[in-house]
């Protein structure tokens, strides 16, 4: 038996097992959510009879479920997710070539959102009841309530067909032109970020509120420490492990927008590729996807875990 | 002892008694009265479902009458909100939009609560190893981006509003069920439970009678706070044309054909932003109301 960090993680990743195997049983059975037989849907109205027997005999439907599942989780572990029905092309390349663009999005949109949404729920909380305190508390309602996509059209059309600051749409490799790739994508990842300020803002407050209120904070304060003291010292610190948790929840939810705003800003990430992918009934691509997204928001979760522990000894004391 | 004993007392412990001697109707108009918030959410939602159900009364124009002379106009006496690319009336398209809305955010939520509720209720109840396998295909279904699921469950079956309602729904229903799960864990230790177990009451009769009534509360809250999570979930996926399909109108679709136009007619693009932001705030902020009122202990945030 491991104590500390190393036996929390540990004890994490057996979590991890039924997680992921519930997770990839999902991806692969969404094949057998279509009506009728899948494999002349996947085929399309004008598929040949050998097309769709090479279908059937691709996905192995042939087989029994079960036994086509451990088949195709095989060969994903290998890193075979199939090839496009359409273009033909590897699924794990394709993805693996538009996934930096979605993951810059994403670690952007945090980055604003935590620069955002933590300094206004620590300045609401200092101040709560005052004027400021419920302007912020109200622009926060505002933030989780507003259709991203459409704050991304009207920063479009404000900053990029108005002024142009900014490019419309596209996007640029971060690994050939970082600084380029980040320009390009500032609007979308503004668009994205809305949310995360909102939630950030509003959780940071309250959890601050209670910490503030707290008997030991009542001793501290007694005992003449300044408010900025307690504030910085024993405040904030409570409430780290509420922002790092909160911030990993959020990945989830901005691989959701993402896929909307990519869209709204022609990236070619993977987000536009699932939803490509869909509407073109192109299955293979939309189960890649779909499964290195999961395992992507798995691994981000179990990192904030760690972390919280690394920070916070108390977590991994309880684990 | 029922049910409607069981939540009265509950309630009077928390509220005045005076209060809890009125009739509910009454109960409920001065709740309303004193939480100026709910007050406008809920009118805005009666108008909003009243637009839709009277959207033939109400609109000016049919939804899908084209006029290719009057190709994206500005606003004008004729046409309050101008009009689209093929000269559809906005406005009219808007009231009718909203039918799709609100028939999108229940269905969704309805499908999440028929999926959640049951399975939280009963592997929270049943517990032991059925607990736990449920609890991990919970966890299971709940690590997906919930968009990235619908989109995906979308695809998988067929494109059109109902079918991406289902699959919202889908990821919605391991929220609700974990949530259920845990209320039940705490409600069925509960005095009351062991008593009517006592007096030989049916497993059925036990979660139907006292269980499901006693831990849905939190359920309550979350519903309401999910319609707004929904309908911004239809109007994404219209957006991306994978829910409402044309000519039917819906909010996400009109922006998309807005976002088209842009350059030309940028006016087009906010009437719908606005019909959803409003109504996602309005769900958002009774959601929060009826927290407040279920539990008195906390404050509005």
């Amino acid at each position: 038996m491991m104590y500390g960090v190393p036996g929390m993680v540990a004890q994490r990743l057996m979590q991890l097992v039924p997680v992921m195997i519930v997770a990839t049983f999902v991806v692969f059975s969404l094949v057998y959510m279509m009506p009728g037989d899948p494999a002349m849907m996947i085929a399309g109205d004008y598929a040949t009879a050998e097309r769709i027997a090479e279908i059937r005999h691709i996905y192995g439907f042939d087989r029994p479920m079960l036994v086509q599942y451990f088949f195709w989780l095989g060969n994903a572990v290998q890193g075979d997710l199939g090839h496009s029905l359409f273009s033909n092309e590897s699924v794990l390349r394709l993805i693996l070539a538009r996934l930096p663009h979605t993951v810059l999005l994403v670690l952007y949109a945090l980055v604003l959102g935590a620069v955002f949404g933590i300094p206004l729920g620590i300045l609401a909380a200092t101040r709560q009841g005052t004027t400021l305190d419920k302007v912020i508390t109200s622009i926060a309602s505002l933030g989780v309530a507003v259709p991203s996509f459409w704050l991304g059209i009207i920063l479009v059309t404000l900053f990029s067909l108005g002024y142009r600051w900014f490019p419309a749409t596209g996007a640029v490799s971060v690994f050939e032109k970082p600084l380029e790739s980040i320009y390009y994508a500032t609007l979308p990842a503004i668009a994205l970020s809305t949310s995360v300020v909102a939630v950030l803002a509003r959780q940071v407050r309250s959890a601050l509120l209670e910490v503030l209120g707290s008997q030991y904070i009542r001793t501290l304060r007694a005992k003449g420490l300044s408010s900025g003291a307690i504030l910085w010292k024993h405040g904030l610190r409570n409430v780290a492990a509420t922002m790092l948790t909160i911030a990993g929840l959020q990945v989830n939810r901005l691989f959701s927008s993402a896929v909307i705003i990519e869209a709204v800003f022609a990236i070619p990430g993977v987000g536009n590729l699932i939803s490509y992918s869909a509407l073109n009934k192109d299955f293979p691509v939309v189960q890649g996807v779909a499964l290195v997204l999961v395992l992507v928001v798995i691994l981000t979760n179990l990192l904030v875990d760690v972390l919280n522990a690394t920070f916070d000894p108390r977590v991994a004391a309880s684990a | 002892m029922t049910d409607t004993n069981m939540t009265t007392m509950t309630r009077t412990a928390a509220a005045p008694a005076a209060r809890a001697t009125l009739p509910p109707p009454v109960r409920f108009w001065a709740w309303l009265w004193g939480d100026k918030r709910a007050l406008i959410s809920l009118a805005y939602l009666s108008i909003l479902i009243l637009a839709a159900v009277f959207a033939p009364v109400i609109a000016p124009y049919a939804p899908n009458k084209q006029n290719l002379m009057d190709l994206l106009a500005p606003p004008s006496g004729a046409h309050w909100l101008g009009t689209d690319d093929l000269g559809r009336d906005t406005l009219s398209r808007l009231i009718y939009g909203s039918y799709n809305a609100l028939y999108a955010a229940t269905l969704a939520v309805g499908i999440g609560v028929a999926i959640g509720v049951p399975l939280g209720v009963f592997i929270g109840f049943v517990g032991g190893w059925i607990d736990q396998v449920g609890s991990r295909i919970i966890d299971g279904v709940l690590a997906f981006p919930p968009l990235v699921l619908a989109v995906a469950v979308t695809g998988a079956l067929g494109i059109g509003l109902t079918n991406a309602m289902i699959a919202v729904g889908f990821a919605f229903a391991p929220v609700l069920a974990r949530t259920m799960r845990a209320q039940t864990l705490v409600v069925k230790n509960a005095l009351y439970v062991e008593a009517a177990t006592g007096f030989g009451a049916s497993r059925l009769h036990l979660i139907l009678r006292h269980i499901l009534p006693n831990a849905i509360q939190p359920v309550i809250v979350e519903v309401t706070l999910m319609l707004a999570v929904a309908l911004l979930a239809e109007a994404g996926l219209s957006f991306l044309s994978l829910g409402v399909q044309p000519p039917e109108s819906s909010w996400g679709g009109m922006l998309a054909r807005a976002y088209h136009y842009v350059e030309v007619a940028p006016e087009q693009m906010y009437a719908p932003g606005f019909a959803i932001l409003f109504t996602a705030l309005a769900f958002n902020t009774l959601g929060e109301s009826i927290r407040v009122l279920l539990d008195p202990t906390i404050k509005r945030r």
